[in-house]
């Protein structure tokens, strides 16, 4: 199952994600940058991605605590989630993101 | 304030990790203390999660982030650590005795032979919104954090953000001001109900303002604020006089001064040995989330175990040339008495 990260620098890498694994852990595992500060109990968001707007659908709502961390953001765009909040599945298999400014 | 505090051993950060260090020199007959950036003890689980629970805690099946450091401050009562919160760690120097010395921001001078940074991920800092030139005005016109609230007396206030320190700081500075605005990019407060409850019956009674926008950008003769000019979340764009702005959007983690102490850091962390958690500075350890090792696993019960190590070798420095006993808290009464169990 592969996950695509485009790094802040615009280079896109792609990674080998296993089920069940955040978004976040997958990127961090991979040692791009990503700060994840509160190690994804929603608490901060240096996590914060962007999922290609075609995928967006395929996605779990974003909760509350989550629209409101990315709400304070200031590169928040409609496209904007925690990468602690995507849980791989087969569905999302292929899945493209771009970490963001927040997560550096 | 210039009167030196003299320990056995300063510890930067008062999170969990650091909090039991104190547990575990104080064992072995150390005295601490503990410099923190936040007003409270707890670091991170105070910070970030207080109310979140871990579950891999040993022992507690499940303890909140809060819950956790209140344990923690009750073990380490019996040793008396002094704590000097709300500063930084700013600068350490060797004094000709082998002594380090350490100054905080707030002008604290602290003294011992070890120093243990149990920092985690760094210091918390405010969030500085992105406004074009912010920093020449910080001091002058723009605050992240109120120490002294008669500063602001007759002063036009604008508060910008959502959360509970915008919404407490707007109710506890309205009444010192001479007009005090809120700015919020939308009408939804994650603060407290029951203060933005209050905001609205202020700005209703006409006891201050409520703009939804975001600042554009700051004037007036810098670091002084004469006024803003605000874009409202309808994209109008509007002029507002004040000369203060106060933006509180929450804290982020950033190394600091840490990075200036010549500890050859990796990628922000702090190598370290894995007997006695030293770094390549004699005297100096690193334990918790901000050091880094071999096999390393930024977990709580990681940095206890790191504690207890380096607590054990900082003892040949303070005790020098004295003999090391290891002993059980179970079955030594010396132990006990000092925990004042017995």
């Amino acid at each position: 199952m592969k996950l695509i990260v485009t790094d802040p620098g615009g280079q896109t890498h792609t990674l080998e994600a296993t089920p069940g694994w955040r978004v976040m852990e997958v990127i961090k595992e991979a040692g791009l940058p990503m700060r994840a500060d509160c190690g994804g109990c929603t608490a901060c968001a240096t996590c914060h991605v962007y999922v290609d707007d075609a995928w967006l659908g395929k996605l779990k709502p974003a909760n509350e605590e989550e629209c409101d961390l990315l709400a304070d953001s200031y590169v928040q765009k409609p496209n904007s989630r925690l990468a602690c909040q995507i849980t791989m599945t087969k569905e999302l298999d292929g899945l493209p993101v771009t970490i963001s400014e927040d997560a550096t | 304030m210039n009167s030196v505090y003299t320990t056995d051993a300063i510890i930067i950060g008062a999170g969990p990790v650091g909090l039991f260090a104190v547990f575990e020199l104080g064992l072995l007959d150390m005295k601490a203390a503990l410099v923190d950036i936040l007003p409270k003890v707890g670091g991170q689980c105070a910070e970030l999660y207080p109310e979140k629970p871990i579950y891999d805690i040993p022992a507690l099946p499940v303890v909140t982030g809060q819950e956790l450091t209140d344990r923690l401050m009750e073990q380490i009562r019996p040793f008396e650590p002094k704590f000097f919160l709300s500063q930084m760690a700013e600068s350490l120097t060797k004094l000709e005795n082998g002594h380090w010395q350490l100054k905080t921001d707030m002008g604290e001078i602290l003294e011992a032979p070890v120093i243990v940074i149990a920092a985690g991920g760094g210091s918390f800092t405010p969030k500085k919104p992105p406004i074009k030139e912010i920093e020449k005005f910080e001091g002058g016109g723009v605050y992240y954090a109120v120490r002294k609230m008669e500063k602001f007396r007759d002063k036009n206030i604008l508060i910008v953000g959502g959360g509970d320190s915008a919404l407490d700081w707007f109710l506890n500075l309205q009444p010192l001001a001479k007009n005090i605005a809120l700015l919020h990019r939308r009408d939804e407060f994650k603060a407290a109900p029951d203060s933005v409850h209050k905001m609205r019956e202020m700005v209703a009674a006409g006891n201050g303002k409520l703009i939804f926008g975001e600042v554009a950008e700051l004037h007036g003769d810098a670091p002084a604020v004469s006024a803003v000019t605000i874009k409202t979340k309808d994209g109008e764009i509007i002029r507002h006089e004040c000369d203060c702005v106060l933006p509180f959007f929450g804290l982020t983690m950033k190394l600091g001064p840490i990075a200036d102490w010549g500890l050859n850091l990796e990628q922000n962390l702090i190598p370290v040995d894995t007997e006695k958690f030293q770094t390549n500075t004699p005297g100096i350890f690193s334990i918790g989330d901000i050091n880094w090792y071999p096999g390393k696993l930024k977990l709580i019960l990681s940095g206890f175990h790191e504690a207890a190590l380096m607590a054990r070798a900082a003892y040949d420095i303070v005790h020098a040339g004295k003999k090391f006993i290891f002993r059980y808290t179970t079955s030594s009464s010396d132990l006990q008495e000092k925990l004042g169990v017995k």
